[in-house]
């Protein structure tokens, strides 16, 4: 008798530690942290799609400024045309590759930004303001993103590599770790400073 | 007991194991009504004011707009600080994500329209940054910091209510989830997850105990194993107002509304 009750006390166990043995908790993680990145994507593409119509909106008022105008639309053309599926996510060299593209475009909107501060009638302008005000919001949303991507991606790597679940990630899954998103260069985790109070 | 048999169970218990989540190191005030005034900034008269404006909010559109004033940021910028407690709080529905937060940070001379995932489009991050702009940083700059909490609120209030009609829908569909959750405290998927160990296990495990008493046989009960069991007490965090107190419905937020300073 008490050699059966061990024995449903050894199965139940066996049912409940085997499904934690990563056969779902992997594909879990790696579902959430992708889900992130589409979070991290979402908000570029929403940075990327104000742009066009800020620089329209400035064009006219700042010719002088030419050249930082065009440096980012350029960038921005750049940014956009670098995709990542899921995949590429375990590639450490396409995802410095956006990183770098984002990074860029980012300086160069600070860069436009700060040219503002020259042109009275561009930085007091209604319609400029909201269209800095929505930015400002996207870098927020961005870094938001960006940190939410990175929490996930740090949970699944540590999943597949840590007892018991490296079971299930070597065995069934064959898990890579993914990578995280860090700042390329000094200061780009900072968003353009926008000044909304001397306005 | 065999070896083999000892083996096994350390395994299992070794795959027991459960991952800690991260913490964040951050120290938020405690969420102890619809106004928060941790940096003391209103007398209770305007703060009795407040609660009620925001209370009206949420009767009308189950909307949740919280009022914080923070005395410390502790180095984090507004915007870094006022998502996290957003999320601490969580505030707003947990499928509509529909709360907001006016967070106040009088030291820092710093101001922050806090908006949820599912508000991002109703106060958006340029309206947002218009109520700041025009209708809360006046009064500041004048030294009225309930004055300008008051214009604000108002301004926020005013874009969150919903058209009538709207309104009516989403509080007979919010009441009626209410009830359901007053009904009945445990959810359904509980009650036949415990019945299903009972019958499959625990019924099993006594009826061979007593059979074993009777006629000293050592028999094999079925083997049942189940999926998913990762999903003990899963359906936790749902929503919680109605208890008297006030409390978040589990809503989340990614950084949409906007900051300003005075």
């Amino acid at each position: 008798m008490r050699s059966n009750i061990f024995r449903y006390a050894l199965i139940t166990t066996a049912a409940v530690s085997l499904s934690a043995c990563g056969i779902n908790s992997v594909p879990t993680a790696q579902e959430n942290a992708t889900a992130k990145w589409a979070d991290v994507e979402a908000s570029y593409q929403r940075r990327a799609d104000l742009i066009p119509n800020l620089v329209e909106s400035v064009k006219g008022a700042m010719k002088q400024e030419k050249d930082v105008l065009i440096g980012v639309t350029e960038a921005r053309a750049k940014a956009t045309s670098i995709q990542l599926s899921a995949d590429d996510l375990s590639d450490p060299a396409k995802v410095a590759q956006f990183q770098q593209a984002q990074t860029q475009l980012g300086s160069s909107l600070g860069r436009l930004l700060a040219t503002f501060e020259a042109y009275p009638q561009v930085k007091s302008n209604e319609n400029v303001l909201a269209f800095q005000s929505q930015l400002e919001g996207t870098e927020n949303r961005i870094s938001v993103a960006r940190r939410d991507y990175n929490e996930a991606v740090r949970n699944y790597n540590t999943t597949i590599r840590t007892f018991p679940d490296i079971i299930g990630a070597k065995i069934i899954h064959g898990a890579k770790p993914m990578t995280s998103y860090k700042a390329t260069s000094e200061g780009a985790e900072e968003a353009p400073k926008i000044d909304m109070t001397s306005g | 007991m065999s070896s083999p048999a000892k083996f096994l169970l350390w395994l299992f218990a070794c795959c027991f194991l459960i991952s800690g989540s991260a913490a964040f190191g951050q120290d938020f005030p405690k969420l102890s009504g619809r106004v928060v005034d941790e940096a003391d900034l209103l007398n209770p008269a305007e703060e009795a004011a407040l609660t009620a404006k925001l209370e009206g909010l949420e009767t009308q559109s189950q909307r949740q707009l919280v009022v914080a004033t923070i005395k410390d940021l502790q180095g984090y910028d507004i915007a870094d600080y006022g998502y996290q407690l957003g999320r601490k709080w969580g505030l707003g529905d947990k499928e509509r994500n529909d709360g907001a937060l006016l967070i106040i940070a009088p030291n820092a001379r710093k101001m922050r329209i806090e908006v949820g995932y599912g508000l991002e489009a109703t106060l958006t991050d340029a309206l947002s940054s218009q109520i700041i702009r025009n209708d809360i940083t006046p009064h500041f700059k004048a030294g009225d910091l309930p004055g300008g909490i008051n214009a604000g609120v108002d301004s926020i209030v005013t874009q969150l209510q919903l058209p009538p009609d709207e309104a009516a829908k989403v509080a007979a569909s919010a009441s009626a989830e209410q009830a359901r959750s007053n009904d009945h405290g445990v959810d359904a998927s509980s009650i036949i997850f415990w019945l299903f160990i009972f019958f499959f296990f625990i019924l099993p495990m006594i009826s061979t105990a007593f059979r074993d008493k009777r006629h000293g046989r050592t028999g094999s009960g079925p083997v049942v194993i189940w999926g998913g069991g990762s999903s003990w007490g899963g359906s936790s965090g749902g929503s919680s107002w109605g208890g008297g107190g006030f409390s978040g419905g589990g809503g989340s937020f990614g950084g949409g509304g906007a900051s300003g300073g005075w």
